[in-house]
């Protein structure tokens, strides 16, 4: 009898941005809505091509990002996965609806290609720029998780990853990816159907009567059924109580606040990712994330070549910050640096977490361009 | 439920679990918007679980919380476009959106339009009262030239929009204008509007004597009312006004009705053809 | 039901839901409720009411309403024994129908 092949993995030639619409496809999305901005029109693009081409896929391309993200949370109130893309001046429109997303619990992913800003900006360069707009940009105390990626591969992973993230919390997921990773073309692999998880919406399972749609429970997220499935209920972007009616009342009120925050809290260990290269024995470690993780990869394998014990922590969780990985990295090393393509973000949240107790070193880079090994190796060797 | 008629039959599509009476002024054409709904779908035959009522923010907003249907109360000016996900997401639903004036024109109105000319099969009640009543009576797009309101103390000097003419050149598929005082023949557009494929618009004369009303020599809310019986008649009616008589007039009735097939039909229908490899 | 004939229909009305804007008293065409020295709608003259259905429609807050006078969903049986109750003296009933009387309620 002939033993079952296994299967080969496909491989492709992409860019970030299509790594992006196969990673969002295998995770099971089946709606895109949104408005066309460089560099993330790709995205959207492929969507077109492909979603009128798989059962019950559905396009919109609308009259503007706020209307976008409206018609994605349409969209994944009646069941679907939904996602939008879109870069600085789009995901500022986009603010107001993410906050309707986390107050509704909402799942949703926004991929938000990073490019020069403020405002218009530098539309074709890279930037990171809006790392604390994604962790603070709409109104009011919520909780938010925000993904990032550092090449092509990660690109198609992390979206499958911000898909799972977002059903199984019920929240807006960001993925921050910056130009030049979406717009660079390398090889990728698709994995295959058994090497890669794929969340779907908890829906709620008793008789319609006795479903209240924010309702406590274990893990803090309530089911979710979708939009005519039997269930009637009232979403709403006020504050709301279990049956999810507007409210005022304050134990209800701080109810709804805490539990948004304590539904992701409480399994950091399951969001948080991070990658660690050479960390074990590092006297001196980078934290990265994007683009520049890939520069500080290179640039912490040539300063081993020269005998420095140098390491990498590479975020791919941005928020919730990754608290606990840092504080294991800065048990060991003396020293870190953070190397970001902004006038320091996340060296902001690594300085929060370090409160003084070993050295922080920041490369920060504003013009448009990458930061480069060479611009890492330096503070590296020079430490 | 077959035989039910009148109050009774609106009180059966009601939450029950919410606090009664809403909480709209006395006297507030909502109330009576939010029954002419209730008796269109009812009239159509609808289940409850296929009606998905999509409101936005304002007094209009509230409206959605009441009734015992699938409901969202979006965000200010964005209603609409949560109901273009989730008619493209459900076709089978039908997805109702209650708007104000203010809602709808202000900061909405770029959705509006495009809504209109993108045909989604979505039906869109605009609840106009000329006045933004939950901020506390400020001016809004549709508040009548010379009328006073909190923000024109001194009269407005703007011109207003006209809702059917705007959504008709916008090429909704079907553009009508009712009253809360005809109560009837609102319900009849009511139920067109949900019936008729694309788009639909059905702009709602409501008055808000709270608000705009004292400012405007309406004392009460039956002054307002006497007001839409005097001066809101039928189109035909109006069509054969002289000029100058039409100025104090209001035409109402059915103004658009084209039975052009909606966004999300001809959308699944190319899906399917592309699916099918032809 | 729609026999536009005077006597045949009962109006009620819900005082809790009422908010007394007055559309119901002011635009009636047989002047069948008023408002009350409280503000909420009364009916004064049911027997007038000719079933044309605009209160109804017109009230916003769903407080008012008109059936007919025949209630057809109680059983014939039912209708029988809850007769032969009214008829009897100084039960709850009673009293409910003479407290009503006092308030000026004729009943055709």
């Amino acid at each position: 009898m002939a033993r079952p092949r296994k299967k080969r993995n496909k491989e492709i030639f992409a860019l970030g941005n299509e790594a992006v619409v196969e990673g969002a496809l295998l995770a099971g999305c089946t709606f895109y809505g949104g408005y066309p901005i460089t560099p993330s029109s790709e995205i959207m693009e492929i969507m077109a091509q492909r979603l009128p081409l798989i059962p019950n896929g559905s396009f919109i391309q609308m009259e503007d990002e706020i209307a976008g993200l409206g018609s994605v949370i349409g969209a994944s109130l009646a069941g679907r996965k939904a996602m939008t893309a879109t870069s600085g001046p789009g995901f500022s429109l986009m603010q107001e609806h993410l906050g309707y997303g986390c107050i509704t619990e909402t799942p949703l992913v926004i991929v938000n290609v990073m490019r020069g800003g403020p405002s218009t900006g530098l539309p074709t360069s890279p930037a990171q720029g809006d790392v604390q707009q994604a962790r603070w940009g709409t109104h009011g105390d919520h909780s938010i998780i925000v993904l990032s990626a550092s090449n092509v591969q990660e690109c198609l992973d992390n979206t499958i990853e911000a898909f799972n993230l977002a059903e199984k919390y019920r929240t807006p997921v960001i993925l921050l990816i910056d130009e030049i990773t979406a717009h660079t073309r390398e090889k990728i692999i698709i994995p295959n159907p058994d090497e890669y998880e794929v969340f779907n919406r908890i829906v709620p399972t008793m008789p319609p009567e006795w479903y209240k749609p924010y309702e406590e429970t274990v893990r803090g997220v309530p089911p979710m059924p979708a939009i005519g499935s039997g269930y009637r209920f009232h979403v709403t972007g006020l504050t709301h109580d279990t049956n999810g009616f507007p409210t005022s009342r304050p134990d209800e009120v701080r109810e709804l606040n805490e539990r948004l925050f304590r539904k992701i809290d409480q399994f950091l260990h399951d969001v948080q990712l991070v990658d660690e290269v050479d960390t074990e024995d590092a006297e001196i470690v980078v934290i990265a994330y994007g683009t520049v993780a890939r520069s500080a990869e290179l640039a912490v394998k040539q300063a081993r070549d020269l005998g420095v014990k140098a390491g990498l922590l590479k975020l791919s969780t941005l928020f919730p910050y990754p608290r606990k990985a840092t504080e294991r990295i800065m048990a060991k090393a003396n020293t870190l640096v953070v190397p970001e393509m902004n006038m320091g973000q996340i060296s902001r949240e690594v300085k929060r977490v370090n409160n003084g107790q070993v050295s922080v070193r920041t490369i920060n880079k504003v013009d448009g361009q990458i930061i480069t090994p060479a611009e890492i190796l330096k503070v590296l060797t020079r430490v | 439920m077959v035989d039910m008629k009148g109050t009774q039959l609106i009180h059966e599509y009601l939450r029950h679990n919410k606090k009664f009476p809403h909480v709209f002024c006395a006297g507030c054409g909502h109330g009576i918007v939010l029954g002419s709904l209730i008796r269109a779908i009812h009239g159509l035959g609808l289940k409850k679980d296929e009606v998905c009522v999509v409101a936005g923010i304002g007094c209009s907003g509230r409206l959605a919380a009441y009734v015992d249907f699938n409901t969202v109360h979006t965000t200010h000016g964005r209603a609409l476009t949560f109901a273009t996900g989730i008619k493209m997401a459900k076709p089978g639903m039908h997805v109702i959106v209650v708007m104000g004036d203010g809602d709808s024109m202000a900061i909405g109105g770029n959705h509006l339009i495009h809504a209109a000319r993108r045909n989604i099969g979505v039906t869109a009640l605009i609840l106009n009262n000329n006045i933004y009543g939950m901020t506390g009576g400020q001016c809004s797009p549709t508040t009548p030239s010379g009328s006073f309101s909190m923000t024109t103390p001194l009269g407005q000097m703007e011109q207003s929009f006209d809702c059917v003419e705007l959504c008709t050149a916008a090429k909704a598929n079907y553009v009508a204008r009712g009253t809360v005082f005809h109560v009837k023949k609102l319900d009849k557009m009511i139920m067109e509007g949900i019936s008729n494929p694309g788009f639909g618009v059905v702009e709602i004369l409501t008055p808000c004597h709270t608000q705009y009303g004292r400012k405007n020599k309406y004392k009460t809310p039956v002054d307002m009312y006497k007001m839409l019986k005097k001066d809101v008649i039928d189109i035909e009616r109006y069509n054969k006004l002289s000029e100058a008589d039409k100025a104090a007039k209001t035409p109402a009735g059915v103004f658009v009705q084209k039975d052009e097939s909606g966004l999300e039909e001809k959308f699944y229908e190319m899906a399917a053809r592309c699916q099918g490899g032809v | 039901m729609s026999v536009k004939r005077k006597g045949n229909s009962t109006v009620t009305i819900f005082p809790d839901w009422c908010k007394g804007c007055g559309i119901c008293a002011a635009f009636c065409p047989a002047k069948v409720m008023e408002l009350n020295d409280q503000g909420k709608a009364v009916v004064l003259r049911e027997e007038e009411c000719i079933n044309c259905g605009f209160c109804e429609l017109h009230c916003p807050d769903f407080a008012i309403m008109v059936r007919p006078k025949v209630n057809d969903e109680i059983p014939a049986v039912c209708r029988a024994v809850l007769e032969k109750a009214a008829r009897k003296p100084k039960t709850a009933a009673s009293d409910g129908a003479a407290e009503k009387a006092g308030s000026g309620k004729q009943k055709g």
